[in-house]
């Protein structure tokens, strides 16, 4: 059986899985300490249906907690910044368009190095070690522990951000070193800038995985332990203390695999509605559709891989106002709608309460919002099913009509049928998706990568060693090898050159092989990955 | 006239060229961060007017050469463009009076900005496009009879040539193979003139207009109001005259292929209110021709331009999607750009087009209304 966990921001939800069958589910509050809800929320899981630790094989937990240390700015630690690109890019250097706050909290050591490679695979400039060793002299001297290294390019060719590794580790054995190309993707200021993200969580991140090591032990649960990925697939407790920024808005993520799985759909849309907004992603083969741009997360603009999802002010916390014109949120009464919605005996006209009077949902005092105008009711509801209606449409990528997945506590504001929308779907355990989420997470490989069309390498040739690779690197990372499918494929033709440079992007998922899994205290703590 | 451009300047600057950019010419956030970081530093920028040097004053326009896409990942050392101005005041044996874009549109609107700062040239407030094209022949320099030979071009390491070749389109050439050989992206600087020649061939105030319509965008975002009636008002009384909304709907269809190293292809939106009413757009890197129903609403030189329909954030042509709520704008060409000598130069015609060209505003007729 598999638990899974996800810490939000005012809830810890948690759900036991057996196959794909949830057998129990729970909600807690999220406390300030890290191990506080999740150990609540899992022993009441545990405990409410008498289930033997033994029994759990794994337990996935979806957080938001590294997102949090990012946009407050707080509990980060001090890092260095490594650049091989000289004589290239010394106009841009890094942090170049940080916001200040941000910038001075990682007290950075920046250094501009020579390295990098060409789009074609020709070296910019050879490695210098001796520059690397005075860079690992000056880290030493500051008592700074965690370096972000990013090479020109190193999405097409990692060999020198590798070597730079293996040069300053020779020098700092407990560097913690964290390489642009396992981070992001082409576009060198937005890899970098996730790439020290990523760095200056590493000490927080050992820190979170230990503890959440230490809730599972506290609960007298042994199996061992995984982390949502923003792509909605899992890392294990070795690769979150080295890739914490994968977690990076995995709720999202988790929520929609979470809706998929529940009403058995994969090509469709997933309408979250919480108490202060709703979330519209779409799933494609199961899997949340990734934004295709810049992402930009505490006011630092990232190209790493996060679900595309638009959100309104929308949900059941909405405060409703008739004059002049009808409005409903964005603001929002939020956690506080059991105290201030009128159906719960407050003063203040929420969705919620559109929604009790419109017949939809049965929450609180129906009897209190009895003498509302009928006019306003069917208006306000109508405006709600339109408005998501309307997000629908935006997201959608085919002119097929797609059905959709509704689900979080705020679901109840939806009329049955939606305008435009042929099915609408309400899952069982719908309020718990995102914990669900989490727990059937799988395990991926990708690619990311320019390829040179020739008459040697063809077009087939080029994509069949992309699917491969990706292939590859999912069953390293633990899929069972059967289990491996491309769940996405994308091509990118580079302009204004001649010749055929081809951007590839594959995605390869499997099922996690949790037989051969590593339990926690047998895994080899390795310094970086080349996986 | 002239003036010192400031931070807040700039950023409208860099989001009226993504506008002029008609599609292509390159994301202008990479340059902008470039000379944001030159007026970060203290170092100022002075735009000035095309009348304000004298006659005889050398002005050497300057760009980058290449793949954007390349640019994102390896950005510049800083040194390249300066290089490429020395190796061809070297070559003259005369010194810049200033510089100049070539090509308001996109990154490349950015590239002068950035060695005016660093070398204290002024930035003539003009350039050779009027907007964004693919290939260096297609100027109104070239097209009003200034050879683009000498041109330097120069790399991230230093290297650097000079290209003297015996018409315009072997110097394009020319330069896109050196471009390849110094890692994809290089540092220009070709249509050596003076002054005079600068009033008689440029497209004069299109960095004035850029910053003009950038702010005309954020004010319009600022006050609620409409972006596209903004921009119109923006226009109108420049040499640019006409700021028509064609066209309103959703993208319905992107199809892509690359030849001949251009990203071509077709983009296809549905009106809202009518799915049956399509307007089909047709890029080569820039948008060049909008047909609505078969017929043509606006084709190249005339800027069209693909705009969110709600923030008019303009949407490049890498970056169409299904879905996107967009507005086609189009924006008529100054007279320069519409005579036989410039059509013939980059017209219809010179993209493989059938279609003759007919201005837009009298494709459109009287300006159509803007979205509500």
């Amino acid at each position: 059986m598999r638990v899974g966990i996800d810490v939000g921001g005012t809830h810890t939800d948690a759900v036991l899985m057996d196959g794909s069958t949830v057998v129990a589910e729970v909600k807690a509050a999220t406390t300030a300490d890290v191990t506080g809800g999740i150990v609540a929320a899992s022993r009441r899981l545990l405990d409410g249906g008498g289930v033997d630790r033994s029994a759990v094989d794994g337990v996935m937990i979806g957080t938001t907690h590294f997102t949090n240390a990012l946009v407050t700015g707080r509990r980060l630690a001090p890092t260095g910044i490594v650049r091989l690109a000289l004589p290239a890019t010394a106009a841009l250097p890094p942090l170049v368009d940080w916001p200040e706050r941000l910038a001075q909290a990682i007290r950075p050591s920046v250094h501009l190095c020579h390295g990098g490679h060409e789009f074609d695979g020709r070296p910019i400039s050879p490695l210098d070690p001796d520059e690397l060793k005075r860079v690992a002299a000056d880290l030493a001297a500051r008592d700074i522990r965690t370096v972000a290294v990013s090479s020109v390019f190193s999405p097409v060719n990692a060999e020198l951000e590798e070597a730079a590794a293996a040069i300053l580790l020779a020098e700092l054995p407990h560097l913690h070193v964290s390489l642009s190309h396992q981070i992001g993707r082409i576009g060198l200021l937005e890899r970098e800038n996730a790439t020290i993200v990523n760095a200056c969580l590493r000490d927080l991140a050992g820190e979170i995985v230990d503890a959440f090591a230490q809730a599972l032990a506290t609960v007298g649960v042994r199996a061992p332990l995984f982390l949502s990925q923003n792509d909605g697939t899992l890392m294990d407790a070795g690769h979150t203390r080295r890739y914490p920024v994968r977690t990076f808005a995995s709720g999202p993520t988790n929520s929609m695999r979470g809706a998929a799985f529940l009403s058995g759909l994969s090509d469709c849309a997933v309408v979250d509605i919480g108490g202060t907004t709703t979330d519209v992603g779409m799933l494609s083969g199961g899997y949340p559709r990734q934004a295709s741009g810049e992402v930009d997360i505490g006011g630092v603009r990232t190209n790493f891989r996060m679900p595309d999802v638009l959100s309104i002010g929308l949900g059941g916390g909405s405060r409703v106002a008739s004059t002049p014109e009808l409005t409903i949120g964005p603001d929002s009464v939020g956690y506080q709608l059991t105290e201030h919605a009128l159906v719960f005996g407050g003063q203040v006209l929420t969705a919620t309460d559109l929604a009790v009077a419109a017949g939809l949902a049965d929450v609180g005092d129906a009897s209190l919002v009895r003498g509302l105008d009928p006019g306003l009711v069917r208006r306000g509801v109508a405006r709600m099913s339109a408005t998501v209606a309307d997000l629908v449409d935006r997201m959608r990528v085919t002119p097929e009509p797609l059905p959709v997945v509704i689900v979080g506590g705020g679901g109840v504001l939806m009329p049955p049928d939606l305008p435009g929308i042929p099915a609408t779907h309400r899952p069982e355990h719908g309020a718990v998706a995102n914990a669900i989420g989490a727990a059937i997470g799988q395990i991926g490989g990708d690619v990311d990568r320019l390829f040179a069309v020739t008459a040697s390498a063809t077009r087939e040739d080029i994509l069949e060693q992309a699917r491969a690779e990706a292939i590859e690197r999912a069953v390293a990372a633990g899929a069972s090898p059967g289990s491996v499918r491309i769940a996405d494929i994308s091509e990118v033709h580079v302009p204004y050159l001649p010749g055929n440079a081809v951007r590839v992007r594959v995605k390869a998922v499997g099922d996690l092989d949790l037989r051969v899994m590593a339990s926690p205290d047998e895994e080899q703590e390795q310094q970086w990955a080349t996986s | 006239m002239g003036y010192e451009l400031t931070v807040e300047g700039l950023r409208d600057l860099a989001e009226g060229a993504a506008v002029l950019g008609t599609g292509g010419g390159g994301d202008p956030y990479i340059g902008r961060l470039l000379v944001e970081q030159q007026l970060h530093a203290g170092r100022g920028i002075r735009v000035i007017g095309v009348d304000e040097l004298p006659d005889d004053a050398l002005v050497l326009p300057s760009a980058m050469m290449g793949a954007p896409t390349v640019f994102v990942e390896k950005a510049p050392s800083g040194a390249g463009n300066v290089i490429a101005l020395r190796a061809l005041e070297r070559h003259l044996g005369r010194t810049a009076a200033a510089t100049m874009p070539i090509e308001c549109g996109g990154i490349n609107s950015m590239m002068p900005l950035l060695l005016g700062a660093q070398t204290g040239l002024p930035v003539v407030d003009a350039d050779g496009m009027g907007r964004a094209f693919p290939e260096l022949q297609m100027e109104t320099f070239a097209v009003y009879g200034v050879p683009g030979s000498p041109m330097s071009i120069a790399s991230d390491h230093g290297d650097s040539g000079i290209i003297d070749a015996v018409d315009n389109r072997r110097m394009e050439r020319l330069a896109r193979a050196m471009t390849v050989e110094m890692g994809g992206a290089a540092y220009i600087c070709d249509y050596p003139m003076d002054a005079a020649t600068v009033r008689r061939t440029a497209i004069p105030g299109t960095l004035s207009l850029a910053m003009k319509l950038g702010a005309a965008l954020r004010v319009a975002r600022a006050e609620h109001a409409d972006p596209f009636e903004r921009l119109s008002e923006a226009l109108a009384g420049t040499i640019y005259t006409h700021g028509i909304v064609l066209f309103t709907g959703k993208v319905v269809d992107v199809d892509r292929r690359t030849t001949g190293g251009f990203a071509r292809g077709t983009v296809t939106l549905a009106a809202n209110d009518d799915p049956a009413d399509e307007m089909v757009i047709t890029f080569q890197n820039e948008h060049l021709i909008a047909r609505r129903g078969g017929r043509v609403a606006a084709i190249v030189p005339d800027l069209i331009c693909t705009l969110n329909s709600e923030t008019g954030r303009p949407v490049t042509t890498e970056a169409l999607a299904y879905g996107q709520r967009l507005a086609v704008y189009a924006i008529s060409t100054p007279g320069l750009m519409r005579t036989p000598e410039a059509l013939a130069c980059f017209g219809p015609e010179a993209f493989g087009l059938s279609e003759p060209y007919v201005p837009v505003e009298q494709l459109t007729g009287e300006p159509s209304p803007s979205p509500a």
